[in-house]
């Protein structure tokens, strides 16, 4: 301590070789992340459907996509879904809207359910988002109809006056119909999304004569219904 | 004049940077003025895709971070390392290279962006043809810097390039990982990750780029140009070590804690918390360093304007790394998370600090690479003035209308039933949104000054010929 503006020892080495410093920063920077990153890869209490197998659809060979009932489970989403959620990220409504209703009495008795981590599993990338400037939309599906969407879509304000989300008028009138999803669906296979060889082949045909509307739709009509969710049921400690 | 810098360094370079790093300012806060505007009056939104908010907010975050963030710190880290080690640039080739490559990064940005050609991951929303050309530019950029301080003729590597050092690292990691993604086609990708994996790492990424790329390497900023224009050293080098090494090792936790509550589980968002809460140290520890540079030459924050800047961005570093790890707090969170505040907090280190500190070097090394004088000292002040009021004003209408949001979003009426609908929130929001459009055009208002003084010093520098005179007279130091 006699001279406490004198460096010493290793961080004196450090200062005069780059290259010793360099790898020194290298390894602390690497902790945080390796720690907090790697185990959610591993760790089986990070999925909820390890403890509750039901929160999965459990398709049955020869079933197609067409087959599943609402309440069936998490699934990988239909053609036209998908379609729907690449617009809705082109548009960049994640930016506004959130997917990820917390467990608090407020946000159960507003939106629904707490998320979980099982019902997000097929999303690449996810769509938490981190600001609610709109509600959050995590539990949307099935609240309002079909023409609501369409109309608040087209002129948000013609349904919430408060509202101070753009108009979505060019969604009607764009085509999804060549749009290449079977491509779509075989990057998500390969990543590990359980689409079937079937569910790629047929994946173009079901998007002949549909608007990315009807796209964003089917997608909003979608979220957060797969789940049959137990309200009994503690499914995160 | 300075003869001798302008013949052994590579300043020109930094020039380019320096009064790019300028023009992008402007470009950002203009863009995040509008779409600010935007939320406050809607039909500004005219049914256009290409400026509806989702398309243009992402460019307003890509311009002012990697953009107007970018060029300030090429241009302070190059200029900054070549005069601490002494030596020129390893290779000019490599820097020229890189600051081309970085605008043509900056213009494929204004054009996908608009077009919705985007991976909708926060402040990475970048395709991936682009993030491999990020990669490589990066990876010239850290390379030539890293060979800089291997051909040094300083015994030691000064302080401010160990920040710089380690935000050039961290960025590596960061935009490789965030960035690993499958393409379906030149402008589409989808994350090799999803759901709760995803949204760590994109947290890990977006907290560190706060964390690394305006934090640690403005920190790099203000090690060099605060002792340089106070005129006095580094106040503790014991500190700065501390410091250093604390902020390396622990930033990197933080993502964690834009995700408590989510289903993310929950070991996870408390340590990221928990990390936060400590980070309050090593913050303040840099403030502190910075500040307290100043002692025994305070007096001249009444004549020296540049400096002013310089210490007003260390005042608003040091609130908003207190008010950080506040907003960590589970229970705080729990209130802030999703609302404007995070926004207010997250402008508060933006304009206040990163700005702030950038605006200050940047008019320290137009006088030093130009080697003339400011065209005008009054309109600086001016520029002062329009930026703290702008700043204050933003973050003001940020923390109310946050705050608010969270308990309108929370309250119950005598009946035990939710007392607002979300619509009612939102309309709550609307004097608030006005405000901080205000402030953000007092801001902008100061930017266009900056502009202004800098091209007219530059267009002073041309007449007087004093970059010319510079390289060719003989050096005398």
């Amino acid at each position: 301590m006699a001279n406490t503006n004198q460096s010493s020892g290793f961080q004196e080495k450090m200062e005069k070789n780059i290259w010793l410093l360099l790898i020194m920063t290298a390894i602390v920077l690497s902790v945080g992340g390796l720690v907090e990153i790697v185990p959610l890869f591993t760790m089986k209490s990070t999925m909820e459907y390890n403890k509750a197998p039901e929160l999965l659809w459990q398709r049955q060979a020869g079933q197609s996509l067409q087959d599943y009932k609402p309440g069936d489970g998490v699934r990988p989403y239909t053609a036209l879904e998908l379609a729907g959620r690449d617009i809705y990220q082109r548009e960049g409504c994640y930016l506004c809207h959130s997917q990820m209703v917390r467990p608090f009495r407020d946000e159960k008795e507003r939106y629904g359910h707490y998320s979980l981590a099982s019902e997000s599993m097929y999303d690449h990338p996810f769509q938490w988002g981190s600001k609610r400037t709109g509600p959050d939309i995590a539990r949307l599906g099935g609240k309002y109809s079909d023409d609501w969407h369409r109309k608040h879509l087209r002129a948000p304000r013609s349904v919430v006056p408060e509202s101070v989300m753009p108009n979505y008028p060019w969604l009607q009138d764009n085509s999804v119909a060549e749009k290449d999803m079977a491509t779509r669906f075989k990057v998500m296979q390969m990543m590990g999304v359980p689409y079937t060889d079937e569910d790629i082949a047929s994946a173009n045909s079901e998007l002949a004569g549909k608007t990315e509307e009807d796209a964003v739709v089917a997608y909003l009509q979608v979220l957060g219904t797969m789940a049959p969710l137990d309200e009994n049921k503690v499914y995160r400690e | 004049m300075d003869a001798a810098a302008e013949q052994k360094y590579n300043l020109g370079v930094v020039r380019w940077f320096t009064v790019m790093a300028v023009v992008y300012l402007v470009v950002g806060t203009l863009v995040g003025t509008y779409v600010a505007s935007e939320l406050a009056w809607p039909f500004l939104n005219f049914d256009n895709p290409y400026i509806s908010f989702g398309r243009l907010r992402p460019l307003h975050t890509n311009a002012v971070i990697f953009a107007f963030g970018g060029c300030a710190l090429m241009a302070t880290s190059f200029y900054s390392v070549q005069r601490t080690c002494g030596v020129r640039l390893w290779s000019d080739k490599l820097a020229w290279f890189v600051f081309w490559a970085w605008n043509l990064i900056i213009v494929s940005a204004v054009i996908t962006l608009p077009l919705g050609i985007t991976s909708s991951k926060e402040y990475g929303e970048l395709e991936w043809p682009i993030d491999i050309l990020i990669a490589v530019v990066w990876l010239s950029y850290t390379f030539n810097f890293v060979m800089t301080l291997a051909i040094r003729k300083s015994s030691h590597i000064y302080v401010s390039n160990w920040f710089f050092l380690g935000m050039m690292v961290m960025i590596t990691y960061l935009h490789v990982v965030n960035s690993m993604a499958i393409p379906v086609s030149l402008f589409k990708s989808y994350s090799l990750f999803s759901g709760v994996q995803d949204a760590m790492i994109q947290w890990w990424w977006g907290h560190n780029a706060v964390g690394f790329y305006l934090t640690a390497g403005f920190l790099g900023i203000m090690y060099y140009f605060v002792p340089k224009q106070a005129g006095r050293p580094v106040y503790s080098y014991r500190l700065s070590v501390i410091h250093f090494w604390a902020l390396m090792f622990g930033y990197v936790w933080l993502g964690a804690h834009h995700l408590q509550y989510t289903a993310l589980p929950d070991w996870t968002g408390s340590l990221g918390a928990a990390v936060s809460i400590a980070m309050i140290i090593p913050s303040w520890g840099g403030a502190v360093n910075g500040m307290m540079t100043l002692s025994g030459a305070w007096d001249r924050l009444r004549t020296d304007y540049v400096l002013r800047f310089l210490i007003m961005s260390l005042a608003f570093y040091a609130m908003s790394t207190f008010e950080g790890p506040i907003m960590s707090i589970k229970t705080v969170n729990a209130l802030s998370h999703y609302t404007d505040w995070t926004i207010g907090h997250v402008h508060s280190g933006a304009l206040g600090w990163v700005a702030m500190v950038a605006i200050g070097a940047i008019y320290h090394l137009i006088t030093r690479t130009f080697h003339t004088e400011l065209w005008s000292i009054k309109l600086v002040n001016a520029h002062f003035w329009t930026a703290t009021i702008g700043t204050v004003v933003y973050i003001v209408a940020m923390w109310v209308s946050g705050i608010m949001q969270g308990l309108m979003w929370r309250a119950y009426d005598d009946y035990g039933t939710l007392a607002y609908t979300f619509a009612e929130s939102v309309e709550a929001m609307h004097p608030y949104y006005a405000m901080r459009a205000v402030g953000g055009m007092i801001f902008v208002s100061g930017a266009l000054l900056m502009l202004f003084n800098v091209l007219m010093t530059v267009r002073k520098a041309a007449t007087e010929g004093s970059i010319q005179q510079a390289a060719t007279s003989a050096a005398t130091a």
